[in-house]
């Protein structure tokens, strides 16, 4: 029997996540260089259906328990030490968002299984599964082994594009029967965010500011570029977290996914949790002090320079080429 | 109502880092180390617990540069106590540390059946594993991350938690006490306290030092970094060179010519 490589299917709200199809295109790689058969492990309730979309797997192994309503780390790594006990891998891949984030770690833990966070590609070489690794907010890159199997990789998104991982096939399904006990952590309800008075993910253009621009009181200059372009303002974590801005302007694992002509981040490091919500933009333009600053991987054009001096120095030029600084 | 934080130096990213002759790890001699962000929200959450509920709140580090001003300034914001796990070896990893450190809170009186257990979500070097689920599952408590915002009813052993989802959703949880929570955010921006009270709470409160209890053997993380390195500039920004004046005119243009003005 040929040995098996996981992904960990993800799904919320009743939809199976994107990072699950970048896995699984992910994992379809090493699998096929491991000569390993490659199964997606679906833990939901009543979520049959979702294994349709997983034929990029040569095998669904289900689990079908109320408990996987939804996504506590506790209740999943439960059930895959149950499984773990019936079943051999070589390697179980883990989506590493807001969703998932945890459930690697603890059942890592519980079976003393090495753990590989922050992957961002895994490869055999070398007679080992090697793993890419993003550490320090972007700064440094880590190639990374495991000593001893299974491994367990926790996945950035943006690994492989999603359409590689879908398949129109029909995938078999092996059902596994689990036994759960009563978890300490219950959902009570969620909360949608409140309707901002702008919705980032429908601009052509956004202006985005990130610790850099230093106080709430220097937001004015970031609205006055935006006004230029008919756009809007939007912001990495830390802005959010002052609460200079609201939740529904924050761009990146907690916030939005926007895809604009136009992104301009200003005073942005460019950490994995930001980028990955702003990468796939048309025209990425970066101003950061820090020459070395991650987000000058991904942008198309770049300067190195305070954003306090950039930023209305852009706005002033953007005026005078409109014909209206003179007037100003 | 005792509420555990547990904070975590890491390197400035602000700074450059360097990597070790080893290449394999982080040249540290050169490093400035800060307290993990995260870390520094859940200190706040804890304080914010203390604030409106009551409690008290222990700060609990590893020995590391830096943590003692960490340390002072946590009781300078409202931490009743502070603990440092003196012993614990250079570049000490995630996994090490949460074994060493769930040592500590097993046998020092006082530390052991705290309520709440918090520490950051997520530290940019947990390259082998998240720091609350691995003390959760060293403890025996349960677990939930990406937390900003946290209740508990004490006397009913309960805490609603808020989780935050993608596209800015969040999930109320309820959770029998006591529980690990990681922190994302706080209900609140981290609190700003002076030097001059840092500096005064250094004349007048200590530093409690308890050597670690907990040894990790080599090979306790299960992973073998094999190579570290800087990103290569992909190449893909084209930097503009020049005053800000200079730099703002050119990268007007080209907005202009693709048609973005």
């Amino acid at each position: 029997m040929a040995a098996e490589f996981w992904v960990i299917v993800e799904h919320w709200k009743g939809r199976v996540s994107q990072i699950t199809y970048e896995a699984l295109a992910l994992g379809r790689e090493v699998a096929d260089q491991l000569g390993a058969s490659l199964h997606a492990v679906l833990l939901g309730h009543n979520a049959h259906e979702l294994a349709s979309t997983l034929g990029k797997a040569d095998c669904v192994i289900y689990a079908n328990h109320p408990l996987f309503s939804e996504v506590v780390a506790e209740t999943y790594a439960e059930a895959l030490v149950q499984l773990l006990k019936e079943r051999k891998t070589r390697s179980i891949i883990f989506p590493l968002t807001n969703v998932s984030l945890g459930a690697a770690t603890l059942l890592g833990a519980r079976l003393r299984l090495p753990v590989v966070n922050f992957c961002t590609d895994i490869q055999f070489a070398e007679g080992k599964i090697q793993a890419h690794c993003i550490l320090y907010g972007g700064k440094i890159e880590s190639r990374v082994a495991a000593e001893g199997e299974p491994t367990i990789f926790g996945l950035w998104p943006g690994a492989r594009p999603a359409d590689k991982g879908f398949s129109e096939r029909r995938p078999p399904v092996e059902e596994f029967a689990v036994s759960l006990s009563e978890p300490a952590i219950h959902l009570k309800k969620y909360m949608e965010p409140a309707a901002g008075d702008v919705d980032i993910t429908q601009q052509e253009v956004l202006v985005a500011v990130g610790r850099g621009i230093q106080s709430q009181e220097n937001l004015h200059l970031a609205e006055n570029l935006a006004k230029q372009f008919h756009g809007a303002v939007c912001a990495s974590r830390p802005v959010i977290d002052q609460g200079w801005l609201p939740l529904s302007r924050q761009v990146g694992k907690s916030g939005a996914t926007v895809k604009p002509k136009l992104y301009l981040a200003l005073g942005i490091s460019g950490a994995p949790e930001h980028t990955e919500g702003m990468k796939a933009a048309a025209l990425i333009v970066a101003v950061n002090t820090d020459s070395g600053a991650p987000i000058f991987n991904i942008a198309h054009y770049g300067i190195v320079g305070d954003v306090l001096k950039v930023l209305p120095a852009l706005t002033k030029a953007i005026e005078s080429r409109k014909g209206v600084g003179s007037h100003a | 109502m005792n509420i555990l934080v547990v904070l975590r130096m890491v390197p400035d990213v602000v700074e450059e880092l360097e990597i070790a002759p080893d290449g394999k790890s982080l040249n540290l001699e050169f490093a400035r180390m800060v307290l993990s962000e995260s870390d520094d929200h859940a200190l706040e959450q804890a304080l914010l617990i203390k604030e409106r509920d009551g409690g008290t709140v222990t700060a609990l580090a590893l020995e590391a540069p830096e943590v003692d001003e960490v340390l002072f300034a946590a009781l300078a914001k409202g931490a009743d106590r502070a603990l440092k796990i003196t012993g614990p070896k250079e570049g000490v990893t995630t996994r090490e540390a949460a074994h060493i450190i769930a040592g500590v809170i097993s046998s020092e009186p006082g530390l052991k059946g705290a309520d709440l257990v918090l520490t950051g979500t997520q530290a940019i070097n947990d390259l082998d594993g998240l720091m609350a689920p691995l003390l959760a599952q060293e403890l025996g408590l349960p677990f939930l991350g990406i937390v900003t915002g946290l209740v508990p009813n004490f006397s009913a052993r309960v805490a609603l938690a808020t989780k935050e989802y993608p596209r800015g959703v969040r999930g109320e949880f309820e959770v029998a006490l006591p529980a690990t929570f990681g922190i994302q955010a706080a209900e609140k921006p981290p609190r700003y306290v002076p030097v001059a009270k840092v500096r005064a709470v250094m004349k007048s409160r200590k530093i409690d030092c308890v050597s670690l209890t907990e040894t990790v053997e080599p090979g306790f993380s299960l992973l073998q970094v094999l190579e570290m390195t800087k990103p290569q500039p992909s190449g893909h920004a084209e930097i503009l060179e020049g005053s800000a004046d200079q730099t703002a005119g050119a990268l007007c243009t080209i907005l202009a010519e693709r048609g973005l003005l």
